[in-house]
């Protein structure tokens, strides 16, 4: 079944748009969805949950039209978006005890269960929290009521190295059993390297591409050449760097011949998305 | 079982589980009839991605090396001392092709290729 099913969703703002944005997610993966700042991977997020008016499109969660059942599925939805940023002279408890009445299946143990992890103390206001401290716990209210799909904006931004490594932990154990599915943005890629299982890269209000994580690198290849190389490959190439030891550019490995005898290597996905930004500023 | 992943290698993560886990079925340090673990439960304990954890085990299986049950898992499969020379040496050719191409990149020949490796072998 696919947790998540989005197909050809637009969107038009003056000065940017979301292009027939399609992917999906099928149940019991992790996949991690990546662009440069003002892609559009906030608004494609928002677009799903129904927090802005989309001009047209379709979004299905685990088989259900989101337009038709917004509030049945939210129920089965948990999103974050980056840290808790409102009542901020409120106490933990006090924000937790008004969002927890939204929710039918909310489970107070993994609450507790994510607050003792998190070393997150009740008592404290919402603004005296760090900047990490409000991401853990708008993720304790996300992971606690027993939703299916999380849908995570940012997640991992603004948390040291050791939470972020203990969050991928969480979200690894949560998937296990192949019940729940999680979508989260993000634009630190070595956090996906590993746990991902799918990859959705949108640049620029499209989605370049969506695939498994090994299928999405491998349809690339980064090419290492002399200069004088260049000239064989360059208007097939994504775009280019030259530099005193030859060039490094970004090709589609469909357009690659490997008997030309440029060496290539399979990028990863940071130097994936560099390329494409890097295709960008060529054009402007 | 033993596995050790390396993310700075150049190797995709599946082929290191693949070749890792092969090479100890394929020294007998696995014998048949062991149990893999759940491919959910693996993913989660090596830190990786449960789509990598079932390539690698589909390529296991491809090769012969482990059989599925539904419904119980994977397990080590039983070979004949031929089946088991057969697929050592596919997987041995393998790597040595690899190897071949890079000394065939300096244009050594066979008989200078030998002379090297005899004096490391």
């Amino acid at each position: 079944m696919l947790a998540l099913d989005i197909r050809n969703l637009n969107k038009s703002y003056p000065a940017f748009q979301l292009k027939d944005v399609t992917f999906q997610l099928e149940q019991g993966y992790i996949m991690g969805f990546i662009g440069a700042n003002g892609a559009g991977k906030t608004t494609t997020i928002k677009s799903i949950l129904n927090l802005l008016h989309i001009d047209s499109g379709e979004v299905h969660v685990l088989g259900k039209s989101m337009a038709e059942h917004e509030l049945e599925l939210k129920q089965e939805i948990g999103y974050a978006f980056g840290g808790v940023d409102f009542y901020t002279r409120s106490k933990l408890k006090t924000l937790t005890d008004a969002i927890r009445r939204f929710y039918k299946h909310w489970d107070e143990d993994a609450y507790r269960g994510y607050l003792r992890r998190f070393k997150l103390d009740e008592n404290k206001k919402i603004a005296e929290l760090s900047a990490g401290m409000k991401v853990k716990y708008s993720l304790a209210l996300a992971l606690s009521h027993g939703a299916k799909l999380l849908i995570l904006d940012e997640p991992t931004s603004g948390l040291d190295p050791v939470s972020r490594d203990d969050l991928l932990d969480i979200f690894q154990s949560l998937v296990v059993d192949g019940e729940i599915s999680i979508l989260f943005s993000t634009h630190i890629t070595s956090d996906l390297e590993k746990c991902a299982d799918f990859i959705t890269f949108i640049d620029n209000g499209r989605v370049i591409r969506s695939s498994e994580k090994n299928e999405f690198v491998e349809t690339y290849r980064l090419l290492n050449g002399k200069e004088s190389e260049l000239n064989d490959v360059k208007d097939k190439l994504i775009s280019y760097k030259i530099n005193s030891f030859g060039f490094t550019g970004l090709i589609h490995a469909a357009d690659f011949d490997p008997s030309s005898g440029i060496p290539s290597t399979v990028p990863n996905l940071e130097e994936i998305m560099i390329y494409f930004a890097r295709k960008e500023h060529s054009h402007v | 079982m033993n596995v050790a992943i390396s993310s700075a290698s150049d190797k995709p993560i599946y082929q290191q589980l693949f070749e890792q886990i092969s090479a100890q079925i394929l020294k007998g340090e696995l014998r048949s009839g062991y149990f893999l673990p759940p491919i959910r439960q693996a993913a989660l304990e090596l830190r990786i991605s449960v789509i990598t954890v079932k390539k690698a085990w589909e390529e296991l299986e491809r090769c012969g090396l482990i059989h599925t049950v539904t419904g119980k898992g994977c397990f080590v499969a039983e070979f004949t001392p031929e089946e088991m020379l057969r697929i050592r040496n596919d997987m041995i050719l393998k790597q040595m092709a690899v190897d071949a191409a890079y000394y065939k990149s300096f244009g050594l020949t066979l008989e200078e290729v030998f002379e090297l490796m005899r004096k490391i072998f």
